[in-house]
């Protein structure tokens, strides 16, 4: 691990309150887009002269096409009550990381524009002519936000600064203020089929050695098959399940619930990626066309079920807003949507999360598991941000805390949960998530990972954890890089279906 | 009618017509701006009548506020309890006769106002003591609650001071309300307490006050939890849709 230029955070039993410290993290700077994948996705990729007018003109757009953004504009009432709520403001006590004053960066110039008092009276109300400056504190702050809502949940009318972020992205890419890491995994996405950039014949490769290996490590020749047509499922799941450490043990997983269940299933090179970084910049039309492989993917194979493997913002747009952007899903009635939900098998949720569908065939008895051998294992759970406060799965609300749970109980003896306020709809955010996972902003991914650090170490302390399961590559990703900075080792990180895979029965 | 009759009865025509008309105005804004995207904060209800109690729990409980921050829950429940039942007992200087509930809160009415007040003033504590919400304070936050207290103390001055002609100010404001105007006592207090409603009255619609209408068009806590049964889609999406 390289020395950090920074200080990281020292773990405490509680994660303190800090006192603000004003501009402390002013000085990080996301790399900016290049030309290349700015001209791809449609935006300048250096400010443009009209800046001002063109900002301007679109944030009345966004606040035109949303109500969130227009609604959150103007209830907020500065309370007060989510200042302490964020993990980078935990984090880094940089005044701009409460989730309030993240929105007031924008707020300040919607009452200019758009407000009655910001018009005439702009010191009373705080707004401000947008200004260099405020574009300068927007690229900052909008990226050091991971959109993980965690505010949302204090606030008491809701006000989600994940929005705010979102619109506030959007406008600075049509301006020409776009992010490098964004900008060239959604023009990969969409040239190539995933973030990863991993190209169909590079993909069959892959899949074909992680078969060889689970079968000299299991005798069983358990598939994991590429463009089948007619295969009943579709499994979608972020890329990098198919080469990082530890997502791909997930893969190995899905696999093996798929042998054991006897299922025909089959992966897309078109759709070999759940992850859709149109949402981190709130950009409608990308969302959709990122979304839409996945559609077309499942019309061209003929499958009757989705299911999405371990991601937490792709399973958030697969959950929450497949069904409005592409179709997938049940209740549509024009022929775009009837076109494909005729397909889809009824008798199933679509999409359908893998932990549902494991759950399912637990319940069932279908899967047969010997949990000892997870015993040298102790294992908490995370809650993702975008399962556990934009998403669900089951049945009931709150199903998504309770089905992942279930999975891991099921298939390991050892199972402790963190402090009960830093999890489930209160949990920690990973620190990187929405589009931050990228090692320009290592320092903000180090700091607001502080609460979550502070509440695994307790559990570490007192019960003796050594593995901290996840359902998010992202999250796979952003701890494997940043435990070490506190102590720990990465291969305690690790996914829920890598336990379901050690523990699970194969004949 | 004297001159002050006249200002008073003109300025509160205005006041009502920009607070009707105003909140009038965010509400069609509000609900014309479409929800393009299911964005509820999960868990959430997975029906109508589900939404309906979630939102009537943060309406009447502040239920996300107490989750957040007891402090700032105890002040401001304090605060709002206290100013619905001073409304409420405001209401019989409109109504002659009174209802039932009206009449019946008459008594608290009059203690809820230093439940009102003491909710402000600890809000406002809040603004200089905890160094969070003094960043985020603007100058009209500090003035909002001054206005409010001020409207409080005023009010509080004439029911347990130096009373003010009851009967000569409720035929003054249900002249307002039937369009037979009547002349206005003139004490200090009741013309301040007056004025500073009005005010009141004409910033609501302009200002953070827009919370109370905004609350119920908030997407995050008036959406359904159904995406997988149901197909939802605004109408700009669906015309890009068919493009
Ligand atoms: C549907 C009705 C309403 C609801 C649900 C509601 C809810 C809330 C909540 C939850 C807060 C934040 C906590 C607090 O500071 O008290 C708040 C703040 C506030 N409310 Fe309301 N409110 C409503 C109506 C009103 C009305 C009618 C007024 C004024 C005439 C008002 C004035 C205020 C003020 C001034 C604040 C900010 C207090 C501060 O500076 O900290 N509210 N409201
Ligand atoms: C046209 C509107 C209003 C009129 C005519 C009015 C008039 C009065 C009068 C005459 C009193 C004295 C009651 C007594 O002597 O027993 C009073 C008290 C009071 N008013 Fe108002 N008021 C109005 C609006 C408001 C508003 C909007 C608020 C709060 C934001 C408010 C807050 C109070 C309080 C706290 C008291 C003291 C407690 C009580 O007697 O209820 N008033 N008001
Ligand atoms: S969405 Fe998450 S990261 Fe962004 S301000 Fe809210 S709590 Fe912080
Ligand atoms: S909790 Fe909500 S209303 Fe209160 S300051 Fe934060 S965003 Fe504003």
């Amino acid at each position: 691990m390289a020395v950090p230029e920074f200080e990281v955070p020292k773990l405490t039993e509680y994660t303190e309150v800090p006192k603000i410290n004003p501009g402390v993290m002013a000085h990080v700077k996301t790399f900016p887009a290049a030309e290349a994948s700015q001209t791809f996705l449609g935006y300048p990729w250096a400010l443009t002269d009209d800046w001002q007018e063109r900002a301007i003109d679109k944030m009345g757009d966004l606040l035109g096409k949303y109500r969130s953004l227009r609604v959150f504009m103007d209830a907020c009432v500065h309370c007060g009550a989510c200042t302490d709520k964020c993990h980078y403001f935990l984090g880094t006590a940089d005044p701009k990381n409460m989730p309030v004053a993240r929105q007031d960066l924008m707020r300040q110039v919607y009452r200019r524009y758009f407000t009655i008092p910001g018009k005439i009276a702009p010191w009373l109300v705080g707004a401000k002519d947008l200004s260099k400056e405020i574009l300068d504190d927007w690229y900052n702050y909008y990226h050091q936000c991971s959109e993980c809502r965690r505010c949302s949940v204090y606030c008491p009318y809701g006000i989600d600064t994940a929005e705010v972020t979102m619109a506030g992205r959007e406008i600075l890419n049509t301006i020409g203020m776009g992010q490098k890491y964004s900008s060239e995994i959604l023009t990969k996405v969409q040239k190539i089929g995933n973030n990863l950039g991993l190209p169909g014949p590079a993909l069959e490769d892959t899949l074909l050695g992680l078969e060889e290996d689970i079968e000299l490590d299991t005798g069983v020749p358990v598939k994991i098959p590429l463009d089948v047509k007619g295969s009943e499922i579709l499994l979608v799941t972020p890329s990098a399940d198919f080469f990082s450490e530890p997502h791909v043990e997930s893969l190995i997983g899905y696999a093996k619930v798929f042998h054991a269940a006897g299922a025909s299933w089959t992966l897309s090179t078109h759709a070999s990626e759940a992850g859709n970084f149109g949402l981190f910049n709130g950009n409608y039309e990308t969302m959709r066309k990122v979304a839409m492989r996945i559609r077309d993917a499942a019309l061209e194979l003929g499958v009757k079920r989705i299911i999405v493997g371990e991601c937490g913002h792709a399973w958030r747009v697969a959950y929450s807003f497949w069904n409005t952007l592409t179709g997938i899903g049940f209740g549509g009635n024009d022929p775009f949507s009837i076109e494909l939900q005729q397909q889809l098998d009824h008798r199933y949720k679509q999409p359908m999360h893998i932990c549902e569908y494991t759950w399912d065939l637990i319940q069932k008895g279908t899967l047969k598991f010997d949990k000892s051998l997870n015993d040298d294992r102790v294992i908490t759970f995370h809650d993702s941000c975008n399962v556990a406060r934009g998403s669900r799965m089951g049945e009931e609300p709150g199903d998504q805390f309770t089905i992942p749970r279930n999975v891991i109980m099921a298939v390991a003896n050892n199972f402790h949960d963190m402090a009960p306020e830093t999890i489930g709809e209160g949990t920690f955010c990973c620190g990187g998530g929405g589009g931050v996972l990228t090692d320009d902003l290592i320092e903000v991914r180090v700091k607001g990972a502080l609460p979550r650090m502070n509440a695994f170490n307790n559990v570490v302390q007192a019960d003796g954890v050594n593995f901290l399961a996840l359902i998010c590559a992202i999250c796979k990703a952003q701890f494997t890089k940043v435990i070490p900075y506190y102590g720990f080792d990465r291969s305690m990180v690790g996914g829920v279906h890598q336990l379901v895979s050690t523990a699970i029965k194969l004949d | 009618m004297t001159s002050l009759t006249l200002i008073y009865t003109g300025l509160y025509y205005f006041a009502a017509i920009v607070l009707i008309a105003g909140v009038a105005y965010r509400i069609v804004e509000y609900s014309r701006t479409p929800a393009p995207l299911k964005i509820p904060t999960t868990p959430a209800p997975t029906t109508g009548a589900g939404v309906a109690m979630r939102m009537a729990r943060e309406v009447v409980l502040f239920e996300s506020l107490f989750k957040s921050n007891k402090w700032i829950w105890v002040f401001g429940w304090m605060f709002h309890v206290g100013l619905a039942l001073v409304l409420l007992r405001h209401v019989r200087y409109f109504q002659e006769p009174m209802w039932f509930v009206i009449e019946f809160v008459q008594p608290y009415g009059t203690y809820a106002s230093f439940m009102m007040v003491a909710g402000l003033l600890g809000l406002w504590a809040r603004r200089f003591l905890v160094d969070r919400v003094r960043y985020i304070s603007t100058p009209s936050d500090h003035l909002m609650l001054a206005l409010l207290v001020a409207i409080g103390v005023s009010g509080m001055m004439m029911t347990f001071v130096s009373h003010t002609d009851i009967v000569a100010l409720k035929a003054f404001t249900l002249g307002l309300v039937t369009f037979d105007w009547q002349p206005l006592p003139s004490d200090g207090p009741l013309l301040v307490h007056l004025a500073l409603v009005a005010l009141l009255m004409i910033i609501f619609p302009i200002s953070k006050l827009l919370h109370a209408p905004g609350i119920f068009f908030s997407p995050t806590r008036n959406q359904v939890d159904n995406p997988r049964e149901t197909r939802s889609i605004a109408p700009w999406a669906a015309a890009a849709e068919r493009k």
